[in-house]
């Protein structure tokens, strides 16, 4: 049985006379794990901050477990664990009491608090660094304990804004496997990314955003049969002989994208095109056969490059 | 779906009058207040403290000695250290809850983006403004304690009404705690923060701590009574030297607005702020 968290219709967000969020549907359903990419500026985190009750809307419609976020935000927001993209923990506090007043924030008891903290701090690889003061721990820290704060109140659903923008590698696949773990557990997942590979592993469905307008929306893999083809060949002539390349590319290959760097020739059989460029006597300095993936719907959906 | 307890205890509260701005948890705002100062420095708060001992010191025994005893407005004479002491009493108790109010209160809205991660959880803004407000009161509180337990033994509060200028310090401290902190949610730089400095000043100097508002002509002494210190000064050396009648009340009416005030333009200036 599936039961919609989150409905967003028509949402839109103005800041001032600037359009933010223009007019965006979509449905988030419990134990899902639902996904919002887009570029800078794409309105990702305004949408959030709608949804999580900290931010007004211009108009449209939302509903998060049936409420609306404008008239019973603190209802709504016992539900929610936030993750924003720029930490606010309490500097002036200890890593455990950061934990601990977040949870009488939401006026838990001392007793339950304290009998999570130490999962809390083993999630966030923080043990040894439990008595310090959050001031003094590095970019990453900072994050796993943002991240692990937002666990303490057991919510129904978690918003993660960039959660793994400043981790190391090993520290994004573990936190990966942990928010999988929690979806496992039946906790809903609504969350933005820059990483491709990220959205792939993490999410069942997402939108992709770009100047507050849904592009489009699925799951990773129809996504990418949908708007890319199974292979991509990635040519590199030298920066200035990319352009001078295209049109012999073009004539090779049905579909090609021109980046600064490279060039991208999107095609069932990328071997069978790379032989073919060498038989017209093109040189590429280098080139890569690759998988699609969700950066290549991106860029045929917007002309852009996600990371820029 | 299973309820966590944190939904179980904001729904308790849904459906109450106000419910979208209060959870009825200032509580936990005044305890992050309490676990912050455990490990921050003493030697502020001890300044404030020191700071009105000093002036009754220097003013009251130093100056006094040249003034004798003086009109304390109700016709009766009494020591110049004993008319200056709830004048200071009354200053101590507005500057330990500005203190905290303001630049306190600016950093943690601007710098430290701590009212950001109070107000994702199930706070509203009404239970923010109140546990700060609460906070620096207690500040202002401490402070009029304090004041009281070195003045007392001096033999420098006359009537046992003096007793209540410590429920009094409270009520001035709250007002001012309000009062600040709803102008500090409008300022957005370090300069507008300074000129709360500069007003403190004058406001101190000429608000009747340290003699009668008869020296000043008329229009001087109604500007002077439109400020807040000098209705605390005239509550708190009221009760102090005795002399009780209903202008008391005025001034605690005064105060009360002054909550009012406080609370309404705090609460809805972070909820413009933070639910943008
Ligand atoms: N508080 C604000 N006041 C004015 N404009 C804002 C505000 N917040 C966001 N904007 C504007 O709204 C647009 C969308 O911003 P938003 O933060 O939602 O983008 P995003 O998709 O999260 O981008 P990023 O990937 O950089 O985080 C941007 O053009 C931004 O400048
Ligand atoms: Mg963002």
């Amino acid at each position: 049985m599936s039961e919609n968290l989150i409905e967003v219709r028509g949402l839109t967000k103005k800041y001032g006379d600037f359009l933010a969020v223009d007019g965006i549907d979509f449905i988030v359903q419990k134990s899902e794990s639902f996904g919002l990419l887009g570029p800078n500026g794409a309105g990702k985190s305004t949408t959030m901050r709608i949804i999580a009750a900290t931010s007004q809307r211009t108009s449209g419609e939302v509903s998060v477990l049936g409420k609306d976020p404008e008239i019973q935000g603190p209802q709504i927001r016992a539900h929610l664990g936030v993750v924003p993209q720029q930490d606010n923990l309490d500097t002036q506090l200890t890593v455990t009491e950061n934990l601990y007043i977040y949870g009488r924030y939401f006026g838990l008891s001392k007793k339950f608090i304290n009998s999570k903290i130490s999962d809390l701090l083993e999630f966030a690889q923080l043990e040894e660094k439990r008595d310090t003061k959050v001031e003094a721990l590095s970019g990453g820290m900072k994050r796993r304990l943002t991240i692990a704060r937002s666990l303490v109140s057991e919510p129904d659903i978690l918003i993660l804004d960039e959660p793994t923008t400043g981790l190391d590698p090993q520290a994004r696949h573990i936190l990966w496997d942990r928010l999988f773990r929690l979806k496992e557990d039946g906790i809903t997942l609504l969350l933005t990314t820059h990483y491709m590979d990220e959205a792939e592993q993490l999410c069942d469905r997402l939108i992709v955003m770009d100047k507050g307008r849904i592009m489009a929306e699925g799951n990773p893999a129809a996504l990418i049969k949908k708007y890319s083809t199974k292979e991509v060949l990635e040519v590199r002539f030298g920066s200035n002989r990319n352009a001078v390349m295209a049109p012999a590319m073009r004539e090779l290959c049905e579909r090609i994208e021109v980046l600064p760097d490279r060039i991208l020739l999107y095609t069932e059989n990328a071997e069978t095109v790379l032989e073919n460029i060498v038989a017209a006597g093109h040189h590429p300095n280098t080139s890569l056969v690759r998988r699609t993936s969700l950066e290549d719907v991106f860029l045929r959906l917007t002309g852009r490059s996600l990371i820029e | 779906m299973l309820l966590s307890a944190a939904v179980a205890i904001a729904e308790r509260r849904s459906g109450k009058p106000g419910d979208h701005y209060y959870a009825g948890r200032s509580r936990a705002v005044v305890e992050r207040s309490y676990i912050a100062f455990k490990s921050s420095t003493w030697f502020v708060i001890l300044s404030g403290f020191v700071e009105p001992v000093l002036y009754l010191l220097s003013f009251g025994y130093g100056v006094g000695q040249f003034i004798g005893n003086i009109d304390s407005g109700t016709g009766k004479m009494v020591s110049y250290a004993a008319f200056i002491a709830p004048g200071l009493l009354a200053t101590s108790a507005m500057n330990g809850a500005i203190y905290d109010s303001t630049w306190n209160v600016f950093f943690k809205m601007h710098e430290s983006r701590l009212y950001h991660g109070m107000l994702a959880t199930s706070l509203g803004p009404l239970d923010v403004a109140l546990g700060e407000m609460a906070w620096a009161l207690l500040r202002g509180l401490v402070y009029a304690m304090g004041f009281m337990i070195v003045v007392a033994p001096l033999g420098l509060i006359p009537s046992w009404w003096g007793i209540l200028a410590i429920p009094a310090a409270v009520l001035i401290a709250f007002g001012f705690a309000a009062f600040g902190m709803a102008v500090t949610s409008y300022f957005t730089t370090f300069q507008q923060m300074g000129l709360i400095n500069i007003a403190l000043l004058p406001i101190f100097l000429f608000s009747g701590a340290f003699y009668p508002l008869t020296v000043f002509p008329g229009w001087t002494q109604a500007l002077i009574k439109a400020l807040p210190l000098w209705h605390a000064i005239e509550l708190i050396r009221g009760l102090t030297l005795g002399a009780i009648d209903m202008r008391l009340f005025g001034h605690v009416l005064y105060f009360l607005v002054m909550i009012a005030g406080g609370l309404f333009f705090t609460t809805r200036r972070l909820n413009a702020l933070f639910m943008r």
